[in-house]
């Protein structure tokens, strides 16, 4: 069975429609990115497979483990192992970063029928990630994301990621706003999670990021639909040719242009 | 008829018999107000002369003013004549049998709070005749207190018991004809609490334990005197996190605290009196008259609440700072929801030289709740050095509610500091998925952002205190965002 099974799905905002017919089959132990111009719906297909109820899913179907994933409550999908790495992280203030990341795993735990972790612990756990992450010991003390660069907030997702475990990570535009450092920090913590019981949909607008995080299978977004798969070298030809080789246009391209 | 003894017709008498006493006692004082009135609660409560006269002057004096309308709530007229200022203790007869008949909503709000069972039955007023541990330590507790010196019990106890102290202080920093409210109060009170701590004594126990279980037939007409005399230290807690029913609407209570060279009195309230239903019908009216007066060199009066209840509550702790040195603090949650009206703050007096005041206000509206902060800070011209940090901070969830903030400020010293900061915010949608996302429900969201807003305020409760709050919180804005 797929880990994950998107049927031919629409999704729209108000009146809008942004999702016009996508199908994708995620199996364990995958990495698929999704490239597209701006515009295209990447961050939308996110969002809706996390729940994010702001999108209203119009037709299609989603199945998660076998499961209707569209009914489950936001909470409820994270539970069952689906993390979103946000394009654009949210800010909680006077909330820390570690009593946020604790209720998290404790909540996930919790569904899995395991014992909620003490505060040495997590430590431990949480020591072991920010090593790997390369992330700096004051952040974890710091409100979630409150007056964090734009890297730093990137890298404290995918170290979020790292301490939850989870079993389908969705990664928004994770490279943007990284040098090239980060870069491969970011991508070694996120190769690190690869494993046979684990999927990844590694969403991007730039193919540098697939130099670091190979993916197994390429989808090319273009106003709500899939236009093209292949292997990795899809984004490679990419790369080359730009979206308008594929007879894609690129919103910003077209406007950089002008 | 039948002779045995539990035929249909003798019970029937019988609770006939038991309604018709209760009702010659509840009726023994009409509805209304007036010196007759007040006379009979004296009589009722064997109080000495000097207590009558005291309520009675007061009582003169409340007739000749007008109910405040400067703050910034609206509701229905209140007729005075049309309430019962003495009622005899509740029989628990009258209560649920068991829990079984109490209002399942309430439940589930106890079971949220992680209240115990047997306090639960406690709070809802249900007639059990079990002893319960917190008798029995409450009594332990007493005993303890007792061999230290600290006298903590009911008002009128201590009017019985130590007539010279309340004499001295009772109202001596809110005087009865201070505003309305506190008239009305000071020519009514039922009954209190009393506590005065001797010369260098620190309360070893935050006075709540057992209070938070015995105060609440306290009644709507509540007196709180508190004494810390020279170097001593207390710590009290007031209210209680569960939801608290009551059929008088209006309540008006008077907190008077006095702090001596050197002492220290930290005073922190929850308040969750009931708060109407969604469409704000119902609730109570909670018009409150809290001031502390630091009378001594280097004394401390920290004001902590946490404001969730009441559909209207008109509230502003404050401060005397008389003693050179002397330190006062505000630190304030007020939530208004549904179609709650909140009008809080305080006042920050500085009398005397290098005296500091901090204020911390935290407002949060969601519904159709209008909260206000309304603050005053004097300085006055014998206030040299004089420092006072003012913030005030204001979340709204949704757009239906409101929050308005009025610090008045009053300089008569030209080397005092004065600062003031204020932030409105609103709670959003993408916090709340982001948090979501991460496998956190939105009650436990809502409350980690709120908690987070509150902070500064949460960390002056105590400990426990503290946890039970923060819970409060997410269960009083459940459902008002998402
Ligand atoms: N909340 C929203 N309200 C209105 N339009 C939206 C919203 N979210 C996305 N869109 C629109 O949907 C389209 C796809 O957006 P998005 O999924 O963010 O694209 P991408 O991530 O590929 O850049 C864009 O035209 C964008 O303006
Ligand atoms: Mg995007």
């Amino acid at each position: 069975m797929a880990l994950l099974e998107i049927k031919d799905l629409h999704a729209r905002v108000g009146e809008r429609g942004i999702l016009n017919g996508i199908d994708l089959t995620v199996n364990a132990g995958e990495v698929h990115a999704i490239m597209g111009p701006n515009g295209s719906g990447k961050s939308t297909l996110a969002q809706v497979l996390a729940g994010r109820e702001l999108y209203q899913v119009t037709a299609g179907e989603v199945l998660y483990n076998g499961k209707d994933l569209l009914e489950m409550a936001p909470e409820e999908r994270a539970q069952e192992g689906i993390f979103l790495a946000f394009q654009y992280p949210v800010e909680i203030p006077g909330v820390s970063n570690m009593y946020f990341l604790k209720a998290a795993v404790n909540a996930v735990r919790k569904q899995r029928g395991l014992a909620e972790l003490d505060a040495m612990d997590f430590l431990n756990l949480v020591q072991e990630k920010m090593k790997l992450m390369e992330m700096d010991q004051t952040l974890l003390n710091r409100p979630v994301n409150t007056g964090f660069s734009g890297g730093e907030k990137k890298r404290n997702e995918i170290f979020q990621m790292a301490v939850l475990e989870p079993r389908l990570a969705i990664l928004d535009e994770t490279d943007s706003g990284l040098d090239i450092d980060a870069l491969r920090t970011v991508a070694g913590g996120v190769n690190a999670l690869r494993g046979p019981e684990r999927a990844m949909i590694v969403v991007t607008h730039y193919q540098r990021l697939l130099n670091y995080i190979v993916p197994d299978y390429v989808h090319v977004l273009s106003q709500g639909r899939i236009v093209k798969s292949g292997g990795k070298e899809l984004a490679l030809q990419l790369e080359e040719s730009g979206y308008a080789g594929l007879g894609i246009e690129d919103v910003e391209e077209a406007v950089g242009r002008i | 008829m039948s002779s045995t003894p539990n035929s249909l017709e003798t019970l029937a008498n019988q609770e006939y018999k038991w309604g018709f006493v209760t009702d010659i006692e509840s009726d023994a004082i009409p509805r209304g107000l007036n010196e007759d009135v007040v006379r009979l609660i004296s009589a009722k409560k064997e109080e000495p002369e000097w207590l009558l006269e005291w309520r009675l002057k007061a009582f003169r004096h409340w007739q000749t003013m007008k109910e405040p309308t400067w703050a910034n709530v609206h509701y229905a007229a209140i007729d005075y004549q049309d309430i019962i200022y003495y009622a005899a203790p509740k029989s628990k007869k009258d209560g649920p049998k068991s829990l079984d008949e109490v209002d399942p909503e309430l439940l589930r709000t106890y079971e949220k709070l992680g209240i115990p069972l047997k306090e639960q039955e406690l709070l809802a007023g249900v007639a059990v005749d079990a002893v319960f541990d917190s008798v029995s330590v409450a009594t332990t507790f007493k005993e303890k207190l007792k061999s230290m010196g600290i006298i903590f019990g009911a008002f009128s106890e201590a009017v019985r018991e130590h007539p010279a102290l309340v004499r001295k202080y009772l109202g001596s920093v809110v005087p009865s004809s201070d505003n309305f409210f506190a008239a009305l109060n000071s020519a009514v009170f039922s009954d209190g609490s009393f506590c005065y701590v001797p010369k260098g004594v620190r309360c070893p126990m935050e006075l709540s334990t057992y209070f938070r279980i015995n105060a609440k037939d306290t009644g709507q007409f509540e007196r709180t005197l508190i004494i810390a005399d020279e170097g001593a230290y207390v710590s009290y807690l007031e209210g209680c996190t569960a939801p608290m029913r009551d059929t008088n609407q209006l309540h008006a209570a008077v907190v008077e605290l006095v702090a001596l060279d050197n002492a220290q009195i930290k005073y922190s309230t929850v308040q969750n009196w009931y708060p109407g239903d969604k469409e704000g019908k119902g609730g109570i009216y909670n018009f409150v008259t809290k001031r502390g007066a630091c009378r001594g060199v280097n004394s401390k009066i920290s004001w902590t609440q946490v404001e969730t209840g009441s559909a209207i509550t008109w509230k502003y702790p404050s401060c005397l700072l008389m003693g050179e040195n002397s330190v006062g603090e505000f630190y304030s949650v007020a939530v208004t929801n549904n179609y709650q009206q909140a009008d809080t703050g305080t006042k920050m007096i500085h009398i005397g030289k290098n005296t500091t005041s901090t204020i911390v206000s935290k407002g949060i509206s969601a519904g159709h709740g209008q909260n206000t902060y309304r603050g005053a800070v004097k300085i006055l011209k014998g206030a040299a050095g004089a420092r006072n940090y003012s913030q005030c901070d204001s979340m709204l969830m949704g757009d239906k509610c409101g929050a308005h903030t009025f610090p008045y400020l009053e300089v008569k010293n030209t080397s005092a500091q004065v600062e003031h900061e204020a932030s409105t915010s609103k709670i959003g949608e993408d916090q709340i998925f982001y948090l979501r996302q991460r496998g956190i429900s939105t009650e436990d969201a809502v409350s980690m952002i709120v908690h987070g807003f509150c902070k500064e305020v949460f960390r002056e409760l105590p400990m426990e205190f503290a946890v039970e709050a923060q819970k409060l919180l997410g269960i009083s804005l459940e459902g008002s965002v998402g």
